[in-house]
Order: structure tokens, then sequence, then C-alpha cells
């Protein structure tokens, strides 16, 4: 357990946030998020994505709706989802149930040398969240709070919101496949079945 | 000129209708979009439909992330946006091309034939360029019974090919507004 103000391990959030993941569908956002799913293992649910900075939270929610009985996780950066704080917005008045977002807040802008984001000056993305309406939304800083959010996100009633204040550490890539095409014929191939492939 | 404008054609009732039968045909269920008056007549259309689900958005990139994540889950959508909105897609549309995702865009066209604000042209007269830019494929409707049948072959190429397919709506066919004959009222 956490001792208080020690921050958390970005590997070890995600890992627990996909810890039995079963059929959880999963979407990261680019960069170091991209990296910790697949570290967490690659899979056909995951879609990691490798540009198009801004995308993840809109793209959790279209599959949310398009997949009403799964679960959808979207596991992005703070520099990420600075860039879409209108999808917050967006998703809070659609209200999607099955959609948890998950922001791995370091601070900081980690691929591009560690500048720092607008939460390194103080702002609440956890209170934009709940000011946009979202069901439940927190600020998480214990690895008990990260197994709270990883059961909401596979059995609770969302939307749910959680930026998860981590450690601005570097660390070693772990590539997904990088062809969009292939993330995107696998992913569908995995929920739709082979049907997909002859559509 | 103002007079001129006035007798030209405003919207012939049918053609919203014809293009949301055309969306329905083709299985269409998330509909995205940052409204246009020229848009008005087919978001009520599928606003009235239990079978789709109308997404308001605070800017147009989020249409396209929402449209890949629907892809991703096997639904269809569309994209009712106005040419302004086209900037703001633009890094955005790198989404559906390198992913080799159908993205279907309908484009009401301002800052062209008969515009008043001086404002809308700079990107009214980029919209093509820019989308050709990013790889989408481009056509367009300036008669309003070609908008349907435009819409149509747009939605076959892009969810049957697996590319971004836009169509440009030209402001001949939505009739253009005249602020100033507005303000004197």
């Amino acid at each position: 357990m956490n001792v208080p103000n020690e921050l958390l391990h970005r590997r070890d959030v995600v890992n627990e946030l996909l810890r039995d993941r079963s059929d959880l569908l999963v979407v990261a956002g680019l960069g170091a998020p991209n990296w910790d799913i697949s570290a967490a293992g690659d899979s056909p649910n995951n879609f990691p994505l490798w540009g198009a900075m801004g995308a993840a939270a809109m793209m959790g929610f279209g599959l949310a709706i398009a997949q009403p009985k799964r679960r959808v996780l979207v596991i992005t950066g703070d520099g990420e989802m600075l860039m879409s704080l209108g999808a917050l917005a967006t998703i809070a008045v659609q209200n999607p149930p099955n959609l948890t977002i998950a922001v791995l807040d370091n601070e900081r802008f980690g691929e591009t040398g560690m500048q720092k984001t607008h939460t390194a000056g103080g702002v609440d993305l956890a209170g934009i969240a709940t000011a946009a309406g979202f069901r439940t939304s927190r600020i998480v800083r214990t690895m008990a709070e990260v197994t709270e959010i990883r059961d909401l996100a596979h059995h609770g009633n969302g939307p749910v919101f959680a930026q998860v204040k981590i450690n601005p550490e570097a660390l070693y890539f772990v590539l997904p496949p990088a062809d969009g095409g292939i993330l995107t014929t696998r992913f569908r191939q995995s929920v739709l079945g082979d049907g997909s492939l002859y559509n | 000129m103002a007079d001129l404008q006035k007798k030209e054609p405003v919207a012939l009732p049918t053609w919203p209708d014809e293009v949301y039968r055309v969306l329905k045909d083709a299985d269409v269920r998330q509909v995205g979009m940052v409204p246009d008056a020229g848009h008005s007549r087919l978001i009520r259309a599928f606003e009235a439909d239990p079978q789709a689900r109308v997404i308001t958005l605070t800017t147009e990139e989020e249409g396209i992330a929402m449209l890949a994540g629907a892809w991703l889950g096997g639904e269809r959508g569309v994209l009712l946006l106005q040419s302004s909105g086209v900037g703001n897609c633009i890094n955005m549309l790198s989404l559906p091309m390198i992913c080799r995702m159908p993205l279907l865009m309908l484009v009401t066209m301002r800052g062209e034939w008969g515009e008043f604000n001086p404002w809308q042209v700079p990107m009214g007269q980029g919209t093509r360029a820019v989308l050709e830019a990013m790889g989408v494929i481009v056509t367009r409707a300036d008669e309003p019974h070609l908008v349907a049948s435009t819409v149509s072959g747009a939605a076959n190429l892009a969810f049957n090919t697996w590319r971004p397919a836009a169509v440009l709506i030209g402001q001949r066919v939505l009739g253009a507004k005249n602020f100033k004959e507005l303000a004197r009222k």
C-alpha cells in the first residue's frame, strides 16, 4: 500500500486496471499510455493510438455506444485529455453507462521532454469532469483507489472519470503493431467476429 | 444582388428527406454534428428516429474520433458540419486514413456563391483543398436534386472501400443569407 504523497507508478496502475480484463475493450491515447497497455499484454481488444492526439475519449465513446453490452476503458495521458476537454462535455451529456476514462496524470508532456502540462499548474481534470456531469469522477492517489476504479470500469454504472496522479517516470517502450489497418482489423474481428473480414 | 439571391430556390423541401433515406439505407446509426442551418431538417429527421443517435459535438474533430470508435464497434455513422468546421478536423483526419476506416462527412458550404460574411470566405475557399490534402475523397452537389445521389455515392465509397469521403453541399443549394437585410429588421 502506498504511503501518503508517494506517487503511483503508471504500469502498476495500468496492470491493476486491466487485471482479469475478460472482454474489456481498451482504447489508449498516444505516447506512454499506448506503451503501458502494451506492456500489460498486447491484445486484439486493445486499440492503442499512435497519433490523432485528442481522439482517445471520443473514440472510446463511439465504441461504447456501438457496443452497449461491452465495457469500454479509455486510458490516456493528461496532455492528450487536455487537448479535448470539450469531449468531456459531449460525453457527459450522452451519459454512456459502460464507459470509463482513466487519465494517467504525470503533469507532463512525457514524449517531448517532460514539459509541464496545465495539471502541473493546478488544473483539476476530475473537477472539470464533475462539472460537465460525469456520474463518478475522482482524483486517485493510492492503489486501493485504483482498484475501485478498476471495479467500476468492469462492473460499475458509468460514465466514470478518474484522474490518477502518477510519477513522471520515463520507462522503456513496449510497442504494439503500428499499422492502423492491422489494429482496426484485428479489433473488429475480435469484437464482431470473422464476418467483419468480409464486410 | 439581393434581389437576384431572393429569386434563387431556397432549399427544395425534399432533398434533406432524400438524404435521410439514403443514410438510413446505409444503416447510419451515429449522427455526430455541429449544427448548420442547412442540416437542420436532416437533424430533425434523425432526432425523431429511435434507431439513430444524434450527438452534438463541441467541435467537429470529436466526431471523427467518435465515428472511428463506432466503426470498431460495428456501427456506421455520419458527420454533419459546416465548411468552417472542416478546418477543425485536419489532424484528426489522420485516424480514418491510416486505420483504413470509413468516414462520411456532409459539409454545408459557406464562403462561396452568394456569401455575405467575409469571415466565412477563407475556410470556405480552403475546404476542398484541406480535405483533399488529408486524403479525403471529395464530391460536390450544387443542385438540390443531385444531393441525395451524391451522398449515396459517397456513402458507398466510404463504407465499401474504408476511406474518408466528403460531400460538399453548395451554398447555391442552401440559399445565401443576407445579414444586411436581417439587420434592417
